[in-house]
């Protein structure tokens, strides 16, 4: 199926294309939505959608895990002594296509920043939870007009 | 060996001192370790910046990687300049914080907030230190992530809510500007500013160079509070304790100011940002309607905390100025203007936590006649306002004077017009306190009132004084601003 639509201009980038819906998904819940909680989900839900635009523009079409593969690493460790055969191993070793490895660590590390960022939230939603005795933002803000 | 390794020891040492902070558990100690820590950092930044200043930036390969394949640190005249400010509030505001932090955060918290207080300071002198953009982000994260949780340290019960309303607001800004660094990358395949700089094509570039761009610079103007992005700040300042509100507002938004200008002029080029496109225009009207909206919002506010918030919106609006002027004199001005007003909002925030500890408000209300009681405290305040207003001989005339010669170099006469007009807001709202204080009849517990303690009213004394000293006296504050300025433009237009 992917290989059919990977020229295709609409197509080809569905998974952008679901990058901005899941993003524009969650910025809506965090303005739309009164209660709290729903709030930071939806800020997870837009923060996610980045770390698939992440994962998407390392992933190179037909390419693989940037491993050098076990079997030339051995091969190319026996015929060290030929020069000839390293040009030969190295071209080999060349012709593979290997995927960006670099946006999915940054994405580990944007994994636990979100992570931290929903514990603290959560946090201070148990927090506002004692004081006021709701998470509706409407119904804190009228509590704090009545104070 | 050290003064090899300063620009990641003064990044690792107040990181180190946060968890030892926590596993240490007791209040004085936690105390005593961070209060070294960022004296120690305070001093270490000097000697950075000394070195910078005679022979050029310092570059440093975390791990003894080359970049762009390892993480770079560089340390150039303005992030020198950035990070000797910053850890030199930090260092004053510990000194100034025991009684403060002893009457608003329970007992028990102590250690946690010097714990979080360091980890704060690590992500401010990180933004400044790193070369790496993603680096930014993370550093970005861990300042705003720390300081939601000082904010949320008020005693007041809409403080939590207050820290959550900027959690929403600064994940989404901290969120835009990762998608941004992303955009960057997936065009340049580095991380590396100097190496983005180099392999970026911004006069015929793709269309994503201008969707980054547009995304990084919301992100930051989320962070920086600039006028219509600003709602999250007056809460978050208002119902934070006294000690956050010094540090968070004399630091964190002037280093977003920072990332700023280093992502302007640093990367995306002053040619693409205000030749190519109209962002100077439109930083000048963002800052000059946030000025005078701001302004004008502190003239009526009765908490005194708020208003220096709301004076704090509008004080960023003249430092955006200063860099929409794109000549050198503008961009000088924006520049020392981080530095005064860093300066002068810490000292009257000091003033504010004085009056907090010893009349338990900061109601204007409640402040009547203060100035017999408390006349140390009150004199702070009328040498820091008018510092505020920018009147000559005070540091915040220096950076005025700076604007307002960079606004005539580049012929805009009515935005000198309008600069001296929200000038004189600046005077009502300073005013209005120093008439509270000073001619208004004292309430009775205005009158059972002692002055502050000296522990307190010196680092108050110390910052408040120093508006004066760097309004005299310019050499190392508009001196180093031009000397960063120079190097910026220079780097700009090779």
């Amino acid at each position: 199926m992917s290989l059919e639509f990977s020229g295709h201009p609409f197509y080809g980038l569905y998974n952008y294309w679901i990058v901005v819906f899941l993003m524009m998904t969650g910025f809506y819940i965090v303005i739309a939505r009164g209660n709290l909680i729903k709030k930071v989900l939806g800020l997870n839900i837009f923060q996610t959608s980045v770390f698939l635009l992440y994962i998407t523009m390392g992933k190179i079409h037909g390419a693989t895990a940037p491993i050098i593969p076990p079997r030339l690493v051995a091969e190319h460790g026996l015929a060290a002594e030929a020069t000839d055969h390293v040009v030969q191993q190295t071209e080999t070793i060349e012709a593979i296509v290997y995927s960006n490895p670099l946006p999915s660590v940054l994405m580990l590390t944007a994994i636990v920043v979100g992570v931290a960022t929903t514990a603290t939230a959560l946090a201070l939603i148990v927090r506002i939870r004692e004081d006021y005795g709701t998470i509706e933002e409407d119904e804190i803000l009228e509590l704090d007009r009545a104070s | 060996m050290i003064q090899n390794n300063l620009p990641v020891l003064m990044i690792v040492l107040p990181m180190i001192t946060a968890p030892l902070c926590v596993l240490v558990g007791s209040r004085r100690a936690a105390y005593v370790m961070s209060l070294v820590a960022s004296i120690a950092t305070f001093a270490m930044a000097i000697s950075m910046l000394v070195t910078v200043t005679q022979s050029g930036p310092i570059h440093y390969d975390i791990g003894g990687w080359k970049p762009p394949y390892g993480i770079e640190y560089v340390v150039d005249a303005l992030s020198g300049f950035v990070m000797m400010f910053v850890s030199g509030i930090a260092a004053i505001t510990l000194i100034y914080a025991p009684p403060s932090v002893e009457k608003e955060i329970p007992q028990s918290k102590h250690y946690l907030f010097y714990a979080t207080f360091m980890l704060c300071l690590t992500g401010l002198l990180g933004m400044c230190a790193t070369g790496d953009l993603f680096n930014v982000f993370v550093f970005l994260e861990i300042s705003s992530l720390s300081s939601y949780a000082l904010i949320s340290l008020g005693k007041s019960r809409r403080a939590p809510l207050a820290a959550l309303q900027y959690l929403i607001l600064g994940s989404v800004g901290a969120t835009f500007i990762l998608i941004g660094i992303g955009l960057l990358y997936q065009m340049t395949g580095t991380l590396n500013m100097a190496d983005i700089a180099s392999r970026i094509n911004t006069v015929n570039g793709p269309r994503t160079l201008l969707v980054a761009f547009a995304f990084l610079t919301i992100g930051l103007f989320v962070k920086m509070a600039v006028f219509p992005l600003h709602t999250w700040l007056p809460n978050a300042y208002t119902y934070a304790p006294s000690v956050v509100t010094i540090f968070v507002a004399a630091t964190a938004t002037k280093v977003s100011v920072y990332a700023f200008i280093r992502l302007v002029y640093g990367i995306i080029t002053p040619e693409f940002a205000f030749g190519m496109l109209p962002l100077d225009s439109a930083l000048r009207v963002l800052s000059l309607v946030g000025i005078f909206a701001a302004s004008l919002a502190a003239i009526f506010q009765d908490d005194v905390k708020r208003l220096l918030a709301y004076s704090s919106v509008a004080q960023l609006g003249y430092m955006l100025l200063g860099v929409s002027m794109v000549n050198e004199t503008g961009l000088t001005a924006g520049i020392v203007h981080m530095f005064n007003h860093a300066l002068i909002k810490g000292g009257l925030f000091m003033v504010v936590g004085c009056f907090a500890l010893r009349l338990g408000s900061v109601q204007l209300s409640d402040w009547k006649g203060a100035a017999r009681t408390m006349p140390w405290t009150s004199f702070a305040w009328a040498v820091g306002g008018l510092g505020l207003i920018g009147v000559p001989v005070t540091a915040g005339f220096i950076s005025k004077w700076l604007l307002l010669t960079s606004v005539f170099e580049s012929g805009r006469w009515p935005v000198a017009v309008m600069m001296l007009i929200s000038s004189l807001l600046a005077v009502i709202y300073v005013w209005r306190v120093v008439e509270t204080l000073y001619f208004a009849e004292p309430s009775a517990l205005v009158l059972k009132a002692k002055e502050a303690p000296l522990r307190m009213l010196i680092p108050t004394y110390c910052l408040v004084g120093a508006t004066i000293v760097f309004g005299v006296w310019t050499t190392y504050s508009a001196g180093l601003a031009l000397n960063a300025a120079v190097a910026l433009m220079g780097a700009a237009t090779p």
